[in-house]
């Protein structure tokens, strides 16, 4: 660590004011807090200082997202083999093609997202936050694994820039950036991001695989194959773990529980928010269920949070501490509707198969609605405490 | 056209007229108005400069008619008025529309019917022929117009060349570029990208415009 710190001291001055590089400071700023705890101290009256920065919590999320980015590299790979009637393929065969698939993705939605940020921050003179640590990871989970990389950069570029900048940069914005990103590639490059075609790494558009009929789960669901066939090939423990066709990071839900395990067990994102949107998800299911009148509505409660980008979307894109409520009754609130609304685009929608991702966004809009009227709320129920004189 | 014979026809103040509409004073970008239009007959140049010329059209004629007249009509319903004039200058539109370009009126649809409830047009009676002279009145028309228009155009531009590869219906991104791997952007053909494209000239023109730089 020294020699890094005696090279950051080095090249300090000229980045300071008056330096030769003065314009770009934030950079060197941005460098020397992510390697560093930084060194400011309060300037005025008495605070106590938390040594729990931005930087740290969203490294905290990046290290959650870790099990989904691996496991879904692993199933890149044994969906490909699979679809090429391979099943004796091993684990480290898949694991391998698939981080030969995914990494790039992951690079370019980093170098091209945080280029982006930089760019702003040297214009605007702001310092760099971290924000785009935690958007630069989700933004290739929710993308499938065969996305040609320059529409990663043209959604990265999009969603920071309108999804984030133009509301003022980090903690200013209305809308999940990754969900930006995943919903202009959605309206943008609707054949690259839905049907059948995608879902599998390099079989698609190579014609060497006939008869690879790739649909995810929903899918097939939504395109009415019986309900006896549809469990027979999808069943609850697949869905569960997630050998499951499906963007990169959202097929296993075991993932993403472990993933909001350390969420949770490091007090980063609600469990208010978390909770709410699982149930919200169930007690629609359930409700589909009763009244069961095609497949996606006799798909069991259950199984419906395992299916698609639903734990996913619950774990990582509604717990978003910016663009989800704020006070703890609306926590509840929105994180029910979430849920909600996920299945019940999920199910009445079929050309929306991803309802998780409509939900998330349409909630991020009514986030603050929903904080109004529970301040409100309160501000009323205490007015009635208070005996006012005239 | 008549003016007081002490003022040239393009005096400083007339040229300006003209020309605050164009930036300063841009109809779509400053005054956010006739967004509606905007956002629907964009997607391709073609319509867009159509739907321009009629409005421009529409303006300036409603603009020297209601000037004309506007010593004549009482207060109480000028509103009616208006909108009598300017029913009847957009079906002569709607009509040579139909009879020259008719696929493009087609494509138009009811957005030209629509200059009506414009609200371009009824700003521009209202804030400016009603108290002036058909001269100043006819050049604040074509320029509202010609803001209104530039906007069209630049939106127009952009969602036609990214949405489908095209400007002026000719296919502009060559062959090669969709076999290397190149798509049209879908989301440019949705009305929702042309409020972001909007958004996005306002953006750049506020950043650069010192006049509109708020504190």
């Amino acid at each position: 660590m020294k020699p890094l710190r005696s090279i950051l001291n080095s090249i300090k001055p000229h980045f300071e004011k008056g330096g030769k590089l003065e314009k770009f400071w934030p950079v060197y700023d941005g460098f020397e807090t992510f390697l560093f705890v930084p060194g400011h101290t309060t300037h005025s009256g008495a605070h106590i200082r938390d040594g729990i920065d931005l930087k740290r919590v969203m490294i905290t999320v990046v290290f959650a997202m870790i099990p989904a980015l691996l496991f879904g590299m692993w199933n890149t790979g044994y969906q490909h083999y699979l679809a090429q009637g391979i099943t004796d393929s091993t684990h480290m065969q898949n694991f391998l093609f698939g981080l030969v698939k995914v990494m790039p993705i992951v690079v370019i939605s980093y170098a091209v997202g945080l280029g982006v940020e930089f760019l702003f921050c040297i214009i605007k003179k702001h310092t760099i936050n971290e924000g785009f640590l935690v958007s630069g990871m989700l933004i290739p989970l929710a993308l499938p694994a065969d996305i040609p990389l320059w529409m990663v950069a043209v959604a990265t570029v999009f969603a920071v820039v309108i999804g984030k900048e133009v509301f003022g940069g980090t903690g200013m914005n209305i809308l999940n950036v990754a969900l930006t990103a995943r919903a202009f590639l959605f309206f943008a490059y609707p054949t690259m991001m839905s049907g059948n075609a995608v879902w599998h790494a390099d079989t698609a558009f190579s014609g060497k695989v006939d008869a690879v009929t790739g649909a995810t789960a929903l899918g097939d669901a939504a395109s009415k194959m019986p309900i006896e066939e549809f469990t027979s090939k999808y069943s609850i423990l697949d869905s569960f773990i997630g050998t499951i066709p499906g963007s990169i990071g959202e097929t296993s839900t075991l993932a993403c529980l472990i993933g909001a395990a350390i969420l949770l067990y490091t007090g980063v994102a609600s469990w208010r928010v978390m909770l709410s949107v699982f149930a919200g998800g169930y007690v629609m299911g359930f409700i589909f269920n009763l009244f069961g009148v095609n497949t996606l509505m006799q798909i069991s409660p259950l199984q419906h949070l395992f299916l698609g980008g639903f734990a996913f979307g619950a774990v990582f894109m509604a717990t978003d501490p910016v663009t989800a409520a704020q006070t703890n009754t609306g926590k509840y609130i929105y994180g029910f509707f979430v849920g909600f609304f996920a299945i019940l685009i999920r199910v009445f929608n079929p050309a929306y198969p991803e309802g998780v991702m409509m939900a998330i966004l349409f909630m991020n809009v009514m986030a603050p609605l929903i904080d109004h009227y529970v301040v409100q709320a309160n501000v009323s129920r205490r007015l009635k405490r208070v005996n006012i004189k005239a | 056209m008549s003016t007081t014979a002490a003022e040239p026809l393009f005096s400083k103040k007339n040229k300006k007229l003209l020309s605050d509409p164009l930036n300063d004073n841009n109809p779509i970008t400053v005054q956010v108005l006739g967004i509606c239009s905007a956002l629907a007959i964009t997607v391709q140049l073609k319509q867009a400069v159509v739907m321009a010329l009629s409005v421009i059209a529409v303006v300036a004629c409603s603009n020297v008619i209601i000037s004309l007249i506007r010593n004549m009509v009482p207060n109480r319903v000028r509103i009616i008025v208006q909108l009598v004039i300017v029913a009847a200058l957009v079906i002569l539109v709607d009509q040579i529309l139909k009879a020259f370009v008719y696929d493009v009126s087609k494509q138009l649809s009811v957005f030209v019917g629509l200059i009506i409830t414009n609200c371009i047009v009824m700003g521009r009676l209202e804030a400016f022929a009603l108290g002036n002279k058909p001269w100043p009145s006819f050049l604040d028309g074509i320029g509202n117009g010609l803001g209104y228009g530039v906007i069209l155009v630049i939106v127009a531009f952009f969602r036609e060349l990214l949405g489908s590869g095209k400007i002026w219906g000719f296919k502009l991104i060559p062959n090669s570029f969709y076999e290397a791997g190149y798509f049209n952007n879908g989301l440019m053909i949705l009305p929702p990208m042309a409020l972001i494209t909007v958004g996005i000239i306002i953006w750049v023109q506020r950043s650069r415009n010192n006049k509109l730089i708020e504190k």
